[in-house]
């Protein structure tokens, strides 16, 4: 029972940190209708930022960096590229973030190299024991981070003319528009919002039980879509719930893999997105998607 | 213009690569066998992204079933990672027979979904077929891989062996060679069949579909029905190509087929110009040559360091050329490569002003106005009438 516990715990303390990564992908996706594949590759700019400056400036300081390099980063690709393709439309949008994704990754694993760098968070390697439960420190702190930033999302879309703004603009940007939003503001703020989120994600998952920031962070960011896909595209509680989802499943996986062992070695990589092929299949907009309104 | 001077690219493209083995080396050989091999999965995808306007990022899944389904089946009968040993030309019709048939399984999920929301559902196609490749050892070899037979047609076997010795024009013909023309055949075939899926009552359908589903169904094409087939050719295609990377590479494995895989076919096509076969060629030679070039001749090149080092070494240097093509052409060339081709070829006779005409430079802004001519050829009135 402990040992279910245990998995269950990381389950969700590792769901929470994909929760904040596909909530990012939800609202750069809300509020300029791009696919973000070059989502992990800012979550790697992030995390880097905060490697190679915590030990000149202190930890928390590179943190600060590092959360504001990855949403100017978020806002640039928006800016330079994104509101400059020659055919906007969400297709080419997607494939022009493969293309942006191929460009940072290349040349952050050319700056990396070999390396791992550490993270140097104050918390370190400790482990957490409650009753026989036992949770790595930074996951505990991931989780309560992740819960803390969620709250602050909730006001931000809830409270504040910011976010409602966001939100009138990703319910119908035409209309929107001629209510007085500017379009080019909320979409900024979406992707300096999803850059910020990134960063923060990536710090914790470089954090111990992880080695430490090296090339193939980036790649966790596609752990996050099934998560996305799971919770519906277009919705923020839809992301979170995914990303809890696809955590438990996964650490469960990985923490059963003896018991399953009839589904085959590696069965935790795999599961994410037998679980969103599973329920594209039953729902195709996905738990909390909004119905795509033509119906044909 | 008169349909020979139309046709006459295409006829000195065919002449060319017919000529071709005569004077490569066995380096530039086997990089245009990947090339032909791509650019069959390439103009698969082409139909299904350009023409139907779906995306999908599994289309390393479908390639990765084609060629295990030809390594398997004309494989030798024996007991580790054996096979069937079915006569090779059946192997490559099953290797597109049997991605048809996966891609017609998913139908449920690519006739119900559209354009990137059917991209993300792939994604985990891609992930799933790399776990089926590293644990059914018995057909795939696992983690490890298998080897390839050889193509091989009765009395005449498309490798260095029987005949042994065969040359034309004082070239003497070994199993790449071979393996040239072999290529070339499909490559051929394939073209021509996406092309008339293009212009056929399907292809029309399809770009119909790509532009309004309501419109679409409104003219009595069943939408759902139309993607999932658009899926269904472009599995069959992934197939096929799968099939001939097995063959080019003589040795498949898992790593081959990842997420890298589909993104690379994706980017062929962009760079190519979406929904055009020649474009979806062109981009799939771009893709596979760049980083096989670079790699071979990097100690020639000054600026590159040597791998490891730190500096900019070629497979750094391949990535972000890549990388950059994709941006330049998505910023500044509208319809990709094809796209340019065709505005180029649309602008010479009204200003005829004795100047030699432009020479196509592939990621050269094209800043001129023009209407919208991104899919001319594929006319989005349908032609669909109830008799």
């Amino acid at each position: 029972m402990t040992y279910f516990l245990t998995q269950l715990a990381n389950g969700l303390s590792y769901g929470l940190i994909l929760g904040l990564i596909a909530v990012g992908f939800v609202i750069v996706f809300t509020s300029t209708g791009v696919l973000n594949f070059a989502h992990g590759s800012v979550l790697l700019t992030g995390a880097y930022l905060v490697a190679i400056l915590h030990d000149p400036i202190g930890f928390w300081p590179a943190v600060v960096v590092g959360i504001l390099g990855a949403a100017l980063l978020g806002v640039l690709i928006n800016a330079v590229l994104v509101r400059n393709l020659a055919e906007p439309n969400p297709g080419t949008a997607a494939i022009l973030m493969l293309g942006v994704d191929i460009l940072l990754l290349t040349e952050l694993t050319r700056r990396i190299g070999n390396r791992v760098l550490p993270i140097g968070a104050p918390w370190g390697a400790d482990v957490i024991a409650i009753g026989g439960v036992t949770l790595p420190t930074s996951r505990a702190i991931a989780a309560g981070v992740a819960v803390v930033v969620f709250a602050l999302l909730w006001y931000l879309f809830a409270r504040t003319d910011t976010g409602v703004a966001m939100r009138a603009a990703a319910a119908d940007g035409d209309t929107a528009s001629l209510m007085g939003i500017r379009l080019s503001r909320t979409g900024a703020t979406g992707w300096a919002l999803a850059g910020a989120l990134a960063a923060i994600a990536g710090v914790l998952l470089a954090s111990f039980p992880a080695p430490g920031v090296a090339p193939t962070l980036a790649i966790s960011a596609f752990a996050a879509i099934p998560a996305w896909v799971l919770g519906g595209f277009d919705s923020v509680v839809g992301a979170i719930v995914g990303g809890l989802i696809i955590g438990v499943v996964t650490a469960l996986a990985v923490g059963y893999e003896a018991e399953l062992h009839v589904l085959g070695r590696g069965l935790g990589e795999v599961v994410p997105y037998a679980v969103m092929i599973i329920v594209l299949l039953v729902r195709p907009s996905g738990l909390f998607g909004r119905k795509e309104a033509v119906r044909v | 213009m008169s349909d020979l001077l139309r046709r006459l690219p295409a006829i000195v493209g065919l002449v060319v690569a017919l000529a071709l083995p005569l004077l490569f080396n066995d380096f530039w050989l086997q990089t245009g066998l990947f090339a032909m091999a791509a650019v069959v999965g390439a103009i698969g995808l082409t139909l299904l992204v350009g023409v139907a306007g779906q995306l999908s990022l599994g289309h390393a899944f479908f390639a990765a079933l084609g060629a295990y389904t030809y390594a398997w089946t004309v494989g030798e009968v024996g007991d580790r990672a054996a096979g069937l040993g079915l006569p090779a030309v059946l192997g490559i019709v099953l290797a597109g027979v049997v991605a048809a048939a996966a891609g017609a399984l998913f139908s449920p999920i690519s006739g119900r979904l559209r354009g990137i929301y059917l991209g993300l559902a792939t994604v985990g196609l891609v992930f799933l077929a790399r776990h089926l490749m590293v644990n059914l050892e018995a057909y795939t070899g696992g983690f490890n891989g298998r080897t390839v037979e050889p193509f091989s047609v009765p009395g005449f076997s498309f490798s260095n062996s029987d005949p042994d010795f065969l040359a034309v024009a004082g070239v003497e013909f070994g199993g790449l060679h071979r393996l040239w023309y072999l290529f070339l055949v499909v490559v051929l075939l394939a073209a021509w069949l996406g092309r008339n899926v293009k212009a056929s009552r399907t292809g029309r359908a399809l770009a119909n579909v790509r532009d309004s589903e309501a419109a679409a169904a409104a003219m009595g094409i069943r939408v759902a029905r139309a993607k999932a087939t658009a899926f269904v050719i472009s599995s069959a295609y992934a197939g096929v190509a799968g099939a001939l990377m097995a063959l080019a590479y003589g040795r498949i494995a898992p790593d081959l087929f990842g997420l890298q895989l589909s993104i690379d076919f994706l980017v062929m096509i962009v760079l190519g110009g979406l929904g055009s076969i020649a474009g979806a060629a062109a981009g799939a030679v771009f893709v596979v040559t760049l980083p096989l070039v670079l790699a071979q001749y990097s100690s020639e090149l000054p600026f590159l360091a040597t791998p490891g080092s730190g500096g900019l070494d070629a497979a750094t240097l391949a990535r972000l050329l890549y990388g950059a093509a994709i941006l330049a052409v998505l910023l500044f060339l509208r319809g990709g490569l094809a796209g340019a081709a065709r505005r180029l070829r649309h602008r010479r006779p009204p200003r005829d002003t004795g100047e030699p005409p432009p020479v196509a430079a592939p990621t050269a802004p094209t800043a001129t106005p023009e209407p919208s001519l991104s899919h001319p050829s594929v006319p989005t009135r349908s032609k669909e009438t109830t008799p």
